[in-house]
């Protein structure tokens, strides 16, 4: 149970995709222009994150290790179909707005980070709740984004108009476009990410820390997704080495 | 430090111009058009003119507050923006959004990258773009005389005849401080007798830009057609005033002459292949984009230093 409950955590807060790992940034700037979307697209991905990991959990000491990319991706790529036909047949006009990114959900990186980080290493309770976690914490971003992009932009949230706009001789709430076409994207995005190692930093500095940047800190590498970081590529190449001895 | 008894190795700086004498020469050279600019739209020119300097200013003065740098605010840099911007807009556009493109070329333009001399793009000019993009309406909705009226450069895209005389002089619709081309040269002259810019990067985005139009413009060699594109728009205020701004165009002397080309071919396409009648500001933004590679290649080779035969050696 303890267990369950740190992976959410871990996803959703401690090692949130979208503000803390940066994974995911071509869905995260392309569809978030309403929070409609970047909520449809968040959950898209947790169904497939979760439903990955569940497999690639119950098959990791099946797939041979040489060839377990290729295996992963043959996975992933079968539930995004399911996912893309089934928004298809159900949600037609979030369909028509997500477009190319349902079926990209097959390369999005924090799918194949946690099946090669987590799921292909751990049992398979602690990795769908894995995947549940990084799920919602892609959902919590994308949103977040589409929140703020749609009421800058449209002065709407989720399709309800809450700024009421102005109109001829009426005072009211001029939309700044540009926050829905794509620089808006990246003003959002650096202005939350900001905003977030803001909080991080008051947390840190009152001496409660919420979270280190990744698990490196901990000592935690085996759930760590950071591929290029430099400790665990220490790890790995005296692993190598000692292999090789 | 002292003026008189300064022991250092060289190379010596003898000169005593800083930043806020260069600016205020550019404050300077701007005003003619200013001054006509008020004189053809009208007080609301000048609010606005005021407005956005008064946004450009207090954006930098309150980030440094809260970021703890130092102040900057005497080097007048904010000024000059502050004014460029507002010479860029229609003075029909209601305050706050250009208060909102203040704060945007000081603070995300500007300040966000490092302040004055980091920016990577006019902060003037990123702001037009910006208030373009969202506030398209207003932006580009001209009045002059009490009528809404289409640009000279809207109408020579149409098709239509335009007095170059009345061009030349400012008596057009079009932004606060575009419209006159004879306001704007004064100030070119000041800039340029005072040492300040010099003719590489105006003289040859223009040149460019007018042997651009003589081919692809369609109107053959038109004298009235080529005078027209010189005067409309943006292009005279952007060409002295903007794509010579230190910060953003390149210091090889070389690179200049290549920054202007690239400026004048852009300018080009964009209005006469373009949806839209002016193209100055995202040509120039996108020639800033472009300063690190053009610096890169056009370094000056020192003197008596040879080149080296084939790319083989680094």
């Amino acid at each position: 149970m303890n267990k369950i409950v740190e992976r959410l955590q871990n996803g959703i807060i401690k090692e949130n995709p979208t503000f803390v790992l940066m994974l995911g940034m071509c869905p995260t700037l392309a569809v978030t222009t309403s929070a409609m979307n970047g909520l449809g697209m968040g959950l898209s991905t947790t169904v497939v994150l979760v439903m990955s990991n569940l497999l690639i959990s119950l098959l990791r000491n099946i797939i041979p290790d040489r060839v377990r990319v290729p295996a992963f991706i043959v996975i992933v790529a079968s539930f995004v179909t399911i996912v893309q036909f089934l928004v298809q047949g159900f949600i037609p006009s979030l369909y028509a707005s997500l477009g190319i990114y349902i079926p990209l959900i097959v390369v999005n990186c924090i799918i194949l980070g946690r099946a090669e980080s987590y799921a292909s290493k751990n049992p398979v309770v602690p990795s769908i709740f894995d995947g549940l976690g990084m799920g919602l914490g892609f959902t919590l971003g994308l949103t977040l984004i589409g929140i703020v992009r749609e009421i800058l932009g449209a002065g709407q949230i989720f399709g309800a108009q809450v700024l009421p706009l102005a109109d001829a001789g009426k005072a009211g709430y001029t939309p700044i476009t540009i926050f829905v076409l794509a620089p808006g994207a990246f003003f959002v995005l650096a202005a939350l990410v900001a905003l977030m190692n803001v909080i991080r930093a008051k947390a840190d500095a009152k001496g409660k820390t919420i979270a280190p940047a990744t698990g490196c800190f901990a000592g935690d590498c085996e759930s760590c997704s950071m591929g290029s970081c430099s400790g665990k590529s220490s790890v790995k190449a005296d692993s190598v080495a000692k292999e090789e001895e | 430090m002292s003026d008189l008894l300064n022991v250092t190795s060289s190379p010596h700086v003898r000169d005593k111009v800083d930043t806020q004498k260069v600016m205020a020469l550019v404050i300077i050279s701007l005003l003619p058009a200013s001054i006509f600019g008020i004189y053809n739209f009208g007080v609301k020119a000048l609010v606005l003119i005021l407005v956005t300097i008064g946004s450009c200013v207090a954006s930098e003065w309150i980030y440094e507050r809260i970021v703890h740098k130092k102040n900057t605010i005497n080097d007048l840099s904010a000024v000059v923006t502050g004014l460029l911007l507002a010479l860029n807009l229609p003075h029909t556009l209601p305050w706050w959004q250009a208060v909102l493109g203040g704060v945007f070329a000081i603070i995300v333009v500007k300040m966000l990258f490092g302040g004055l001399g980091q920016n990577f793009m006019n902060p003037a000019l990123g702001a037009r773009c910006f208030l373009l993009i969202s506030f398209t309406g207003s932006m580009t909705s001209f009045t002059y005389d009490g009528t809404t009226g289409a640009t000279p450069l809207a109408l020579l895209k149409a098709g239509e005849h335009v007095d170059t005389m009345k061009m030349l002089l400012g008596t057009t619709a079009g932004t606060i401080g575009e419209t006159s081309v004879i306001a704007l040269l004064i100030g070119a002259i000041i800039l340029i007798l005072f040492g300040v810019i010099d003719l590489r990067i105006p003289g040859s985005y223009i040149l460019t830009f007018a042997v651009f139009v003589l081919l692809f413009g369609g109107h053959g060699f038109d004298m009235n057609y080529l005078v027209a594109q010189l005067c409309g728009g943006g292009l005279m205020l952007g060409a002295f005033f903007m794509a010579t701004d230190y910060v953003t165009s390149p210091i090889t002397p070389m690179g200049k002459i290549v920054f202007g080309i690239i400026l004048g071919i852009l300018t080009g396409i964009f209005r006469i292949f373009g949806a839209s009648a002016e193209g100055v500001s995202y040509a120039i933004i996108f020639g800033n984009l472009l300063v690190p590679l053009i610096e890169r290649v056009t370094i000056p080779r020192a003197f008596g230093i040879v080149k080296e035969k084939g790319g083989e050696k680094q």
